[in-house]
């Protein structure tokens, strides 16, 4: 009963711009990173490696990749920690919004250098060393420019609200995000946003539905089971049936 | 898996190979087939899971047995546990984004090829045109410095002599004399350890052992590329495929193992100095033996993990350990295991990295025979040999080195085995009573001696190979024996290994299958070095030595594609449009 009622109002109140950016576009984003990344799993085992750079050279990837890594990895809980966690559950744990704020933009901050440092190093290593630029395809140029333009907005997005006197993502930006995943988005907590937010969550959405399509793939394999599988793997031969999948229809039974 | 009423643990088998140095020529014939069947694609141009060093010599890559620097392998903590040298999965996890220890191009060589096509394509000019070399890293003009075997036969030892990992370990000894007395080939493929430390470094758990025959192999499918491997093997025999981002190794050839032929480098070796065979061990042995405390006992522990394949015991324990009855009798009949264990002449490469290698070697006696014969003494004498043996204590601390982690005594036992056969051998190849005593010097009898002789220098292709088949109840399920039409995968024949992401993607073209058009494109293709838009392979995995590969020569004059199909195709079949 509600639901034919709910779209003419969502539509009415937001306006059909923000209704596509909020909602449209979010669950496209979503629906091709999903979809996409069961796609190459199953269609591209053999492409879906780091394609690792190192063997052209190591001086610059030293400092450059661990920095960048280690710099996106902390952004990533960062974002867990800022978008996922409702800001009822911090302050009912007793962090005040002032603790929050101070722990999120140091931690933000060192974070943030790091990874477009090492970004930056890793860009100009790409582009400076030959055979490194060589093995660089039209794919990963693509990818660096919304890597890098989403990092950048969202760099620029803190600073510039920290500057302006403070805003407080977790009142809108985040609900709005958690939102997506109740089936109950609601564009309007984002159309107040501050523009570089906006831009910077856009520019995520695009990352996101580029990604299964690129070599950041690897991310989603980091090999975590490392830690507790046995140090020698034994696998028999007949496990598979030979170094290709049966067509379908042909796949053995029993 | 407690272990039965026998007291022998789980039973696996072993494809395992004895290479025999003294007949080691240093001609690289099987470095070059096992390019052509393996390596001889974009991305592994500077990989050759085959390779012949000269020794003394840095091998390569450069100094790869220097484990201070590389950390290969694996090493015991303070309370004698076993550990990877290069650190534990934590430190290996943290290492992911940029592995510390990873040998850089120039720790290899920058391959190139040559720009042949400003030879036939130059404009006529006062002087003849060169073809340039070029590199295939970055395509620009190079000038070659390094290659896989530049210190080939000793060449520049006055310059990299010194460099020689080994050496150092000798140390204060007179280098230079050493290296005018002394020179051995050493040709060295992955030693499908028994304990592999590159499987136990890989983040993905990609590369594994097979548990029927023990070859240690890459699952193209499940390498992420993190370049662990690469680290993890103290004989640098995992190798980055700079492309396609992932790591390939030596697989033993199993294709053509998995039928019964043996391993390409074998097949072409004009030496004849290698033998493949099964050995019987005890997998829960394995472990103990790699904790062995003392690096010199490392030799006797490995061989106190194989089984004797002619044991009732043994026999009882690998039926029930579901070894089939054809596998127990090759095992029986293996050369490898008479080499290794019955003869005791073979030794292993290096065991003190801890992996249990299975690619043994028998040391060379011929630098001792030519030290003898040089001093212009009897060098087919046993007396004059084991006086030798005895004296020349340089390269056999040098042999020690590279085969019992330093301990003189295995080597100089086997030196004196070699020796005593020579001089028995002599005896009876010139007409004399052969003196029994020799024999008895070494701790053989007369018939066994006649057997090692047999089986060093006279057994026949059947004798060197015994390789059991892969079992034809299980045929439908050998990873690249196509029971169903050879051509029908993913991408067909000759699609030139492009997915939607260029040539990184996709599927891995199964390797037993001939990619005709490859073939073609690579035959008819006139750009300097492997035409970029165009696959190109030449496949000799299914060559038996016989006849002519297809591919590997140009079509014979004649212009037309008709004047081939008369010619062997090594079993291949030619896919119908």
């Amino acid at each position: 009963m509600t639901a034919p009622t709910h779209h003419p109002t969502l539509a009415a109140t937001a306006g059909t711009g923000p209704v596509l950016l909020w909602v449209v576009l979010p669950y496209l984003s979503l629906a091709v990173f999903v979809l996409g990344h069961i796609w190459r799993y199953r269609y591209d085992k053999f492409g879906w490696t780091t394609r690792s750079s190192q063997l052209y050279e190591n001086r610059l990837l030293r400092i450059g990749s661990p920095l960048f890594h280690f710099g996106i990895l902390v952004v990533l809980i960062g974002h867990i920690g800022g978008l996922l966690v409702p800001k009822s559950w911090t302050e009912a744990a007793g962090i005040s919004e002032h603790t929050y704020h101070v722990t999120a933009v140091a931690l933000g901050t060192v974070a943030g250098v790091c990874t477009l440092g090492g970004l930056a190093i890793l860009i100009y290593r790409r582009r400076t060393v030959g055979p490194v630029f060589s093995a660089t395809t039209r794919n990963d140029k693509a990818m660096y420019v919304l890597l890098t333009a989403t990092i950048v907005l969202g760099l620029a997005a803190t600073v510039a609200a920290n500057i302006l006197g403070g805003y407080d993502y977790r009142d809108t930006i985040s609900p709005w995000f958690r939102s997506i995943f109740y089936l109950q988005p609601d564009p309007a907590l984002m159309t107040g946003a501050p523009v570089l937010f906006q831009l910077h969550a856009l520019s995520a959405l695009l990352l996101f539905a580029a990604w299964p399509f690129t070599r950041l793939v690897h991310m989603l394999t980091a090999p975590l089971g490392y830690v507790t599988r046995p140090y020698i793997v034994y696998r028999s031969r007949d496990v598979g049936l030979g170094a290709r999948a049966p067509r379908r229809g042909w796949e053995r039974v029993g | 898996m407690a272990p039965g009423d026998t007291g022998i643990g789980r039973v696996m088998a072993q494809m395992a190979m004895v290479m025999n140095l003294d007949k080691c020529i240093g001609c690289h014939t099987c470095s070059v087939t096992c390019k052509q069947a393996w390596t001889n694609r974009t991305g592994v141009e500077y990989v050759w899971f085959n390779n012949v060093e000269s020794r003394p010599g840095q091998g390569y890559p450069r100094r790869y047995e220097d484990q201070d620097t590389w950390q290969g392998g694996w090493t015991l903590t303070k309370r004698g546990r076993l550990t990877l040298k290069a650190g534990g999965r934590f430190k290996k996890l943290a290492g992911i984004f940029s592995n510390p220890q990873l040998p850089t191009l120039d720790d290899y060589y920058e391959p190139w090829t040559y720009d042949y096509e400003t030879l036939t394509s130059a404009p006529l000019q006062e002087h003849t045109p060169v073809a340039r070399p070029k590199s295939l890293i970055t395509g620009k003009d190079m000038k070659i410095s390094w290659s896989a075997n530049w210190d080939d036969s000793l060449g520049g030892s006055a310059e990299h002599g010194e460099k020689d990992v080994l050496l150092s370990e000798v140390a204060d000894r007179i280098k230079f004399e050493f290296e005018q007395t002394f020179l051995f080939y050493l040709p060295r493929i992955c030693e499908h350890c028994l304990n592999p430390s590159c499987a136990a470094s890989c983040p993905s758990g990609a590369i594994y052992k097979r548990t029927e025959d023990g070859i240690v192999l890459v699952d193209q499918d499940r390498c992420r590329g993190w370049r662990m491997c690469v680290t993890g093997c103290p004989y640098k025999k995992v190798y980055f495929n700079h492309r396609t981002g992932k790591a390939e190794k030596c697989t033993f050839c199993f294709p053509r193992v998995e039928v019964g032929l043996p391993t390409v480098c074998s097949e072409t070796c004009v030496g004849r100095l290698r033998y493949i065979g099964l050995v019987l061990y005890d997998v829960d042995r394995v472990l103990d033996a790699a904790c062995t405390p003392d690096d010199t006992d490392l030799y006797e522990a490995q061989r106190r993990v194989f089984l004797d394949p002619d044991d009732p015991e043994v026999i009882a324990a690998a039926e029930r350990d579901g070894i089939p009855r054809d596998w127990i009798e090759a095992a029986q009949r293996s050369p490898v295991h008479a080499l290794i264990n019955t003869y005791k002449v073979a030794l292993p490469l290096h065991p003190e990295y801890r992996t249990l290698p299975m690619v043994w070697y028998i040391p060379p006696l011929s630098p001792v025979v030519d030290a003898v014969r040089e001093t212009g003494h009897d060098a087919e004498n046993h007396r004059n040999l084991f006086a030798a043996v005895d004296a020349l204590r340089i390269p056999v601390d040098y042999l020690a080195q590279l085969f019992t982690a330093g301990d003189p005594a295995p080597v100089d036992a086997v030196l004196r085995r070699l020796a005593a056969m020579r001089a028995y051998m002599r005896d009876i190849n010139i007409g004399r009573e052969p003196d029994a005593t020799i024999p008895e010097q070494v701790g053989m009898d007369e018939q066994r001696m006649y057997d090692m002789y047999r089986l060093l220098a006279l057994a026949k292709y059947d004798e060197r190979y015994v390789i059991p088949p892969a079992h034809a109840e299980q045929a439908h399920r050998l990873e690249e024996l196509a029971t169903e039409c050879s051509l029908d995968y993913e991408g067909g024949p000759g699609m030139g290994g492009s997915g939607p992401f260029g040539e990184t993607s996709g599927g891995a073209a199964p390797i037993a299958v001939e990619n005709y058009r490859a073939l073609r494109d690579r035959q008819s293709s006139d750009t300097p070095a492997t035409p970029s838009d165009k696959a190109t392979r030449v496949n000799l995995l299914n060559w038996d030595g016989k006849g002519t590969p297809p591919g590997l020569f140009p079509p014979s004059g004649g212009g037309t594609a008709a004047g081939d199909e008369d010619t062997d195709t090594g079993g291949e079949v030619e896919p119908k449009p």
